[in-house]
């Protein structure tokens, strides 16, 4: 969008027309751009939860928070958190004091980080880095950090375990993780988030919006059972596993500490969500019409900021129709499926990728996604089928 | 300029610090928790060098996976974390005397300008350079560090399993 860079450079301009040195407008645009990427975070989060709340009421039949606020408990978080932000700070007295104070501080550091680069609308982008993917990635894998931290330092056997084995699943999902992400990256022959949404700008057939979702639908799906899995969410939740480990590595910490995990957990399923719009869903892309009274920028950038949104807290839906829906794995199978079907399906990817895109067209992409739906196919059904055991039945 | 010096003299001392926490630490957990900030450091200086890639590439390598592994296997070894480490070994001596050379070189080669050492050429995208270099330029050493990688990976898998 031209109106949001034109504005900085104007307030440059401006600045440096009364003879300001550049640091100072420099400093100004960067506490304001990380107010309200924090402000937005914040309102995010809560709203997030809330609607977890609610989405898991329905699910289970019930209504969820009905009560504060008047309309459906809608205030219900925002009373949520001044009661955390009012409750006592605990450091047990056998926690490693400095570990255990950094820990929540690595956590929401590191998610905070990854909005950097998150295309908002065309041109609102607070960095549009050259290596946008994988700095949003690799400062990602930051909040793992954080987790053993925490897990660690309270000494808790429960957190302990916790930390372990986030520690053990992280590393494992960063592989397929990061390599689905590359497919579309070849495509579009870029890292950089702005241009990974303009490369998606066509159309496929003439119908099909130019996603890269299309052509690449099993990076896609790799990518979303990962980025579940980065997450810990359900079904990749065994970290803080309620029923074994109590709450996993954040179960000693209270008020505001606690908070600051709760927000990140939440702020960092919407960095995955964009990740996900960005390189697969199209970005901003989407149906827009040019607003009475308003520039074509302004009204392309703002069609641009809601279907982002749309699209982003979509996928955030799904993950929490997830959550709600289906049962936990356990750790070995945690383990087998990362390493023995997620990383083969995206090394395949990867491969017939780079085939299609130095050997033919780009309609041959779809070809090579129905191989690897194939070769899908054949793996699962290749695979000795899971012994299931039901409720009541003798092992 | 001045202000980007004022950042890497920050950077360095924050990162020489973490290292020296890393070395001298006696508690093995916050050594290796120490270790992870001395790699953001080290990766803050990549940034300064406009080598964003490698920047990236060293978050992701060595705090996303190597140190959580390290992590991982120090919390997986029992009571390691309450028993303090030894700090210093027998080859002290010997170890010291490898330090000042290595530093006494160091200064030799930065102040009597050894072309190694000059400012690297400026690149506006990173990336896409290295990936065309290693893959044409430096085909070969790429290739045999990945049979080397390949390995030490089925080494690791051969130790691993007792039969």
């Amino acid at each position: 969008m031209m109106t949001f860079a034109s504005l900085v450079e104007r307030f440059y301009a401006a600045m440096a027309a009364w003879g300001i040195p550049w640091i100072v407008p420099t400093l100004v645009v960067m506490v304001i751009v990380v107010s309200v990427v924090l402000a937005y975070i914040s309102v995010a989060a809560m709203f997030m939860i809330w609607w977890e709340r609610k989405i898991s009421a329905h699910i289970q039949v019930r209504y969820g928070p009905m009560r504060v606020g008047g309309w459906h408990g809608w205030a219900q978080s925002i009373a949520d958190g001044i009661k955390l932000l009012l409750k006592e700070d605990i450091i047990p007295a056998g926690a490693d004091k400095v570990v255990f104070v950094l820990a929540p501080m690595v956590v929401f550091g590191a998610t905070v980080a990854a909005y950097v680069t998150i295309p908002w609308a065309p041109g609102l982008i607070v960095r549009d880095l050259n290596i946008g993917i994988l700095y949003m990635v690799s400062i990602s894998s930051l909040v793992v950090v954080g987790i053993i931290m925490a897990g660690w330092s309270s000494n808790n056997k429960y957190a302990t375990l916790g930390a372990l084995r986030s520690a053990a699943q992280a590393v494992s999902y960063e592989v397929p993780l990061v390599l689905s992400l590359l497919g579309p990256v070849m495509i579009a022959g870029t890292m950089s988030m702005g241009k990974l949404v303009e490369a998606q700008s066509g159309r496929w057939f003439g119908i099909l919006p130019g996603w890269f979702v299309f052509p690449q639908i099993v990076a896609f799906l790799i990518y979303f059972t990962c980025a579940l899995a980065e997450c810990n969410r359900l079904p990749f939740d065994i970290p803080e596993a309620e029923s074994e480990l109590v709450a996993g590595f954040h179960v000693e910490y209270s008020g505001m500490r606690f908070a600051m995990f709760f927000l990140a957990e939440y702020a960092n399923m919407f960095v995955v969500s964009a990740i996900a719009t960005t390189v697969f869903l199209g970005g901003w892309h989407g149906p827009w019409i040019p607003l009475p009274g308003l520039p074509r920028e302004v009204a392309h950038g703002l069609f641009g900021l809601v279907w982002f949104q749309v699209k982003c807290y979509f996928l955030i839906f799904v993950m929490m129709w997830l959550r709600w829906t289906l049962a936990r794995l356990r750790v070995d199978q945690l383990m087998a499926f990362a390493w023995k079907v997620l990383l083969p399906i995206s090394f395949a990817n990867l491969i017939v990728t780079g085939l299609v895109l130095v050997l033919g067209k780009q309609a041959l992409l779809y070809v090579g996604g129905i191989v690897i739906l194939l070769l899908v196919a054949i793996l699962l059904a290749a695979r000795p089928a899971a012994r299931t055991v039901r409720v009541g039945e003798r092992t | 300029m001045t202000l980007k010096l004022g950042i890497f003299y920050f950077l360095a001392a924050f990162t020489v610090w973490a290292a020296a926490v890393v070395v001298l630490g006696k508690n093995i957990v916050r050594a290796a928790v120490a270790l992870i900030f001395c790699f953001c450091g080290m990766a803050a200086l990549y940034v300064l060098l406009d080598a964003e890639f490698l920047a990236a590439v060293q978050v992701l390598i060595y705090v996303g996976g190597i140190t959580i592994l390290l992590l991982f296997a120090i919390m997986l070894t029992s009571r390691i974390g309450v028993t303090t480490a030894r700090v210093v070994n027998d080859q002290v001596i010997l170890s010291a005397i490898a330090a000042v050379g290595l530093l006494v070189g160091l200064i030799y080669a930065s102040t009597s300008g050894i072309p190694a050492m000059s400012g690297p050429p400026r690149l506006p995208e990173t990336a896409p350079f290295l990936g065309r270099a290693l893959l044409t330029t430096y085909a070969l050493p790429f290739e045999a560090v990945s049979v080397l990688l390949l390995a030490a990976m089925v080494g690791a898998i051969i130790l691993a399993r007792k039969e």
